[in-house]
């Protein structure tokens, strides 16, 4: 008898990791494959997919590697990179993440699982911590309400700009933008400005200033350091009509007079000094402050306090309306995504210090960089102002390089500008960091001083008419959170009003909630990742410069793109970005007047939007009856366009999930009329493995990394968009002054060259371990288990269009107007009921008004998809006793959810179904029950009485009476 | 006192050389809930079909279009604090804008109300 024996590296499972990532087992595999009658995934995929886009190869991505092992090779990358005391300034500063912070908020998946708020009533506590966030911004710029938060200070720069030429009465075309701007922001806007005709005119703000410039951008402290009154220019900008903009940072605005009492009319800047780590350029949050009177016009998402059905104060996003995905082309903005995870974890940094640890922070970088100052001037050195905050400039034309290049050595980065070098202190320098500056810059000089005798000589250190003197964060949740207890369970209560994927699944349609693996969050938050300055020299980011050419290089072949820029922040700064490349490219061959954009009645809201920013006309195409582009009208449109078709924006599967047949032929149709094919990747999770975007004759798209490749959605943000292209457009991809001196066909159009750097390890940690198998296995999965969930689905609730074969692809669309038109049970009533379930409601009303659109994603198991479909089914007889008329609609659970425990426990129960029914409506819900903290919120109330900043405690009493 | 309609779903009255313009029932009936209306400065001139105001509900936001050109007179500034004057009495009450009409003839491009009712189905 021969026994079979097993090696040691058989028994090493290196794909094990895929196993992992995709929730269903093998046996719930085969009996789902059963359920929908098809013997495997490949056959059902190949059922699924249009057989003329089919891919015939793997791709070509290394073999799937092991949890441990892409650790080491990733501690391996890291070790490449060198942290150094980066004194650069310019937006980016070295800060402490208190360790209650990171580890309960950026490394908790109560957190960073969570998806944007829209379902206002189990998203409380994200709710509160951004509106804690909007209270900080609203109370240190001095302004009257702030968003929940924008990309990155350079792109709220250029919202600034857009909003600035709507608002102001002078209707000149130039925006102004002082030289005294980081040079980061300034390329930005001129990236931005000349697709919609707006001028650009870098110049001194104290030369004068010119009469036909609808809107000034100041940057306070300026980039080079210097604090200047910037009262009168503000005076006369407004005198003159035009809309004054303040790029400010927020630490030295504890210590300085705000813009906001100075007359700035809207207020930018970054909060990455507030506990967020650098991250070789990103995520961090961007903030955006304005006046009461522009409230409706502010871009981004905001919150406001409204009431629940109990009349209890509850948030909700506010002032959607506003939002590209209703205004479309009209839009003046294409923002979306926010930057959820670190807005909280800036606005916990502020919770955690209250106004008077900001100050001492603030006061402590203040005093030392007034001691490293007199010290430079003791030492025979010219610096560029006498009034600074945190950052000095030092004129010495002669000695810059050698003083650049002793710094370096010693570990210090510094600025490097022409004749000068710039220095910036933070939160983390110490006495040390400037004795250590002073021997850099000591070239023999034979002054003799010491910190201590500087220090006892200082007098003021800051313009004492600039002075701050109004108070600031006043209110009760600054000041109550100091111990660290207190502040761990004020973190663990409000994660625990929040519904994230470490509860349940979050069915989103078109946002892709998978698994985000805690191996591949792990380097996030490594030392040799989050504490590298965007600009730092390139011999100490060699680990990351691998690392992003690495993941380039496997974005590429995961979409067969020729090559991949990194570079834009979310989705919809993907599709800017990639209409720009279209554009440049169309330019490039004489062909500037292209400047159709054929975008089908189907796709996402930012596709208009974004077609109108990069200055294209928007032609809309008709969808049929069953959500595919109408090949007729398509063909007619670019017939009529085709002198001057620039591109089709198309979004692949559809934005209804379903595989269109034609889109091969849809493309040739663009390409034979001149134009570019734009695919949206936002449904990229049904194709990775199975088929590409490029090869289907695509020559753009972006990549949502925060959907198909596992970055976590943080609660709304951070995202990450890069876009890939087809070879011919490679030279069009978008540059950074950073790295070519601008020299690129166009400019950035973010604030870091490689957008959100610091979190790009976990994506590249999922395609390693995924390997080519896992990820097509993922995209078969995928599909699995939305067509499982169709089929179950299908037998109470019509399910709105399927390909030819009666299969969707990676999610469904669930029909409930015919329900509407007989029991009146509308989408809302259905999503707020799953919250009594436990779950968070499938996308609601989009792409279709009146119905729900569920994605499973591959990461949920069968048990899930079930316990899913069980509340679904549920829900589905409650309606039916709605529509028998045994139940009337306005007192049914339906209208009355979501039940929080206050209203179940109330001495007077009158509704004619039970308590039990409303909160356990299902068996086996008693021993792990997500209780929503507060009822449904009355939408017409809080766009009525629109209110941004922190309630009065008084508010909870008085509702509490 | 002649209404006219425009097939953004505005109304205008005329009275005299001044029309007095808001947006019809059918429209309000779409929007559901209004929250905010945005209304141009008195004083300003505005051409047939130049955008003159937002209004908003909770679920949309619509521009309001100048059904006919001219100087704007007056604006129903009770709106501010009381939007839902346009869902509940948006034909009286609820109405936008004033308008001294530069050129009455623009009135015969738009519908009557039986044709309005024709055009909404």
């Amino acid at each position: 008898m021969t026994e079979t024996t097993v090696t040691v590296d058989q028994l090493h499972d290196q794909g094990a990791f895929i196993g992992r990532h995709i929730g269903p087992s093998a046996d719930e595999t085969a009996a789902m494959l059963k359920a929908l009658g098809h013997p495997s995934l490949d056959a059902l995929s190949d059922e699924a997919l249009p057989s003329a886009i089919q891919l015939d190869q793997a791709l070509t991505l290394d073999a799937p590697k092991g949890e441990a092992e892409t650790l080491a090779e990733l501690a391996e990358i890291a070790a490449q990179n060198k942290v150094a005391t980066s004194l650069i300034g310019m937006g980016y500063y070295g800060t402490v993440t208190p360790a209650v912070i990171k580890r309960n908020v950026l490394e908790n998946p109560a957190w960073y699982t969570a998806y944007t708020p829209y379902q206002a009533e189990i998203s409380q506590g994200r709710l509160e911590a951004l509106i804690n966030f909007q209270t900080m911004v609203s109370d240190l710029t001095g302004m009257d309400i702030a968003n929940a938060s924008l990309l990155d200070e350079a792109t709220a720069a250029a919202e600034a700009m857009t909003l600035g030429r709507k608002l102001a009465k002078n209707k000149g075309g130039i925006f102004f933008v002082s030289e005294r701007v980081h040079p980061q922001t300034i390329d930005v806007l001129r990236t931005r400005a000349e697709p919609i005709g707006i001028e650009i005119l870098v110049g001194d703000e104290f030369a004068g200033l010119p009469s036909d410039a609808f809107g000034f951008l100041l940057q306070y402290p300026s980039t080079r350091g210097s604090v200047n009154d910037y009262r009168e220019i503000a005076e006369r900008a407004q005198a003159n009509g035009a809309v004054v903009v303040v790029a400010a940072d927020l630490l030295a605005l504890t210590l300085l007079t705000p813009p906001g009492e100075w007359g700035a009319d809207i207020v930018v800047g970054t909060t990455q000094r507030f506990g967020v780590p650098m991250g070789f350029g990103g995520p961090h949050a961007a903030y955006f402050a304005t006046r009461d009177a522009h409230k409706r016009n502010i871009p981004g998402r905001i919150v406001g306090v409204s009431v629940d059905a109990a009349g209890r104060p509850a948030y909700r996003l506010t002032l959607q309306t506003r939002e590209q995905h209703i205004r479309r082309e009209k839009a003046t903005s294409n923002i979306c995504t926010a930057q959820v995870l670190l807005a909280v974890i800036a606005s916990m940094y502020a919770v955690y210090h209250g106004p008077e640890g900001l100050t001492r922070i603030a006061t402590r970088v203040n005093r030392l960089t007034a001691i490293l100052a007199e010290g430079l001037r003791r030492l025979g050195y010219k610096l560029d102002s006498d009034a600074f905050f945190d950052t000095v400039t030092v004129n010495a034309p002669d000695y810059a390089a050698t003083v650049w290049e002793a710094a370096r050595v010693e570990g210090l980065n510094l600025r490097y500008l022409e004749g000068a070098v710039g220095v910036s202190l933070d939160e983390t320098s110490t006495r040390q960091t400037v004795e250590r500056l002073w021997s850099c810059f000591w070239q023999g000089s034979d002054a003799e001083f010491t910190f201590d005798e500087i220090e006892a000589s200082l007098g003021e250190t800051l313009p004492s008419d600039l002075r701050r003197r109004s108070d600031f964060m006043t209110h009760p949740v600054f000041h109550l959170y100091r111990s660290e207890t207190e502040m761990l369970r004020y973190l663990r209560r409000l994660a625990d009003k929040d519904i994230a994927l470490d509860r349940s699944m979050i069915p989103l349609g078109s946002c892709t909630m998978k698994l985000n693996a805690t191996t591949e969050m792990a380097a996030v938050t490594w030392p040799e990742f989050a504490d590298i300055h965007p600009f730092a020299p390139s011999d100490q980011t060699q680990g990351y410069l691998r690392l992003i050419g690495e993941l380039e290089r496997m974005l590429a072949a995961a979409t067969g793109y020729a090559a991949v820029s990194l570079q834009p922040n979310s989705g919809a700064q993907g599709e800017y970005a990639g209409l720009l490349v279209i554009r440049a490219y169309h330019q490039a061959r004489g062909e500037s007047h292209r400047d159709v954009c054929l975008i089908p009645s189907s796709a996402h809201g930012t596709n208009p939007a974004s077609a109108a920013m990069a200055g294209m006309k928007v032609v809309v195409v008709g969808c049929d009856d069953k959500g595919n582009v109408d090949v007729d009208d398509l063909r007619a449109k670019a017939e009529a366009h085709s002198e001057n078709l620039a591109a089709l924006m198309i979004t692949y599967p559809s934005t209804h999930g379903v595989f269109e047949v034609q889109v091969r032929e849809i493309c040739q149709i663009v390409h034979d009329h001149g134009g570019q094919v734009y695919t949206d990747g936002a449904n990229l999770n049904a194709l990775v493995g199975l088929c590409s975007p490029c090869e289907f004759g695509s020559d753009v798209s972006h990549m949502n990394l925060h959907k198909t490749f596992c970055i976590p959605h943080g609660g709304g943000g951070p995202g990450v968009g890069p876009i890939g292209v087809a070879e011919h457009l490679v030279p069009f991809l978008p540059g950074h002054g950073e790295l070519d001196g601008g020299e690129s066909a166009i400019g950035p159009v973010a604030s870091a060259p490689y957008g959100s750097a610091g979190i790009l390890a976990i994506s590249w940690a999922y395609i390693r371990m995924m390997g080519a198998e896992g990820l097509k296995k993922a995209t078969q999965m995928a599909i699995l288990n939305a067509n499982y969930m169709a089929k179950r689905l299908s037998a109470h609730y019509p399910v709105l269009y399927t390909g030819p074969d009666g299969l969707v692809a990676h999610e469904c669309i669930i029909d409930l107007r015919p329900i509407k038109d007989v029991s009146g049970v509308s989408v809302d009533d259905v999503a707020k009921r799953l919250m009594d379930y436990g779950f968070h409601a499938p996308t609601m009303s989009f792409p279709v008004a009146g119905t729900l659109m569920i994605e499973p994603t591959e990461s949920e198991s069968q048990v899930e998809i079930d316990r899913f479909c069980d509340a679904m089914i549920a829900i589905r007889e409650e309606i039916r006793a709605v529509e028998t008329g045994d139940m009337e609609l306005d007192s049914s659970a339906l209208r009355h959810a979501p039940h929080t425990s206050d209203d179940l426990l109330a001495d007077t129960w009158d509704r004619p179904y039970s308590r039990r029914q409303a909160a356990f409506p299902l068996p086996g819900m008693e021993a792990s029950k997500y209780w929503p903290p507060v009822s449904r919120i009355d939408n017409v109330y809080g766009d009525r009485n629109v209110i941004c900043t922190c309630p009065p405690i008084e508010a909870y009493q008085d509702a509490a009476e | 006192m002649a209404v006219k309609y425009t097939e953004d779903h505005e109304w205008v009255s005329v009275d005299g050389d001044v029309g007095t313009i808001g947006i019809t029932d059918h429209a309000q009936e779409q929007l559901g809930d209004i929250v905010f209306v945005e209304l141009p400065d008195v004083g300003n001139t505005v051409a047939k079909g130049d955008e003159a105001g937002v209004v908003e509900s909770v679920k949309a936001a619509s521009e309001i279009y100048a059904p006919i050109s001219g100087e704007i007179m007056e604006v129903n500034a009770a709106l501010a604090d009381a939007p839902a004057t346009a869902n509940t009495d948006p034909t009286g009450e609820g109405w936008f804008f004033k308008i001294k009409l530069s050129d009455p003839s623009e009135l015969d491009g738009l519908m009557d109300e039986s044709a309005y009712k024709t055009f909404v189905g």
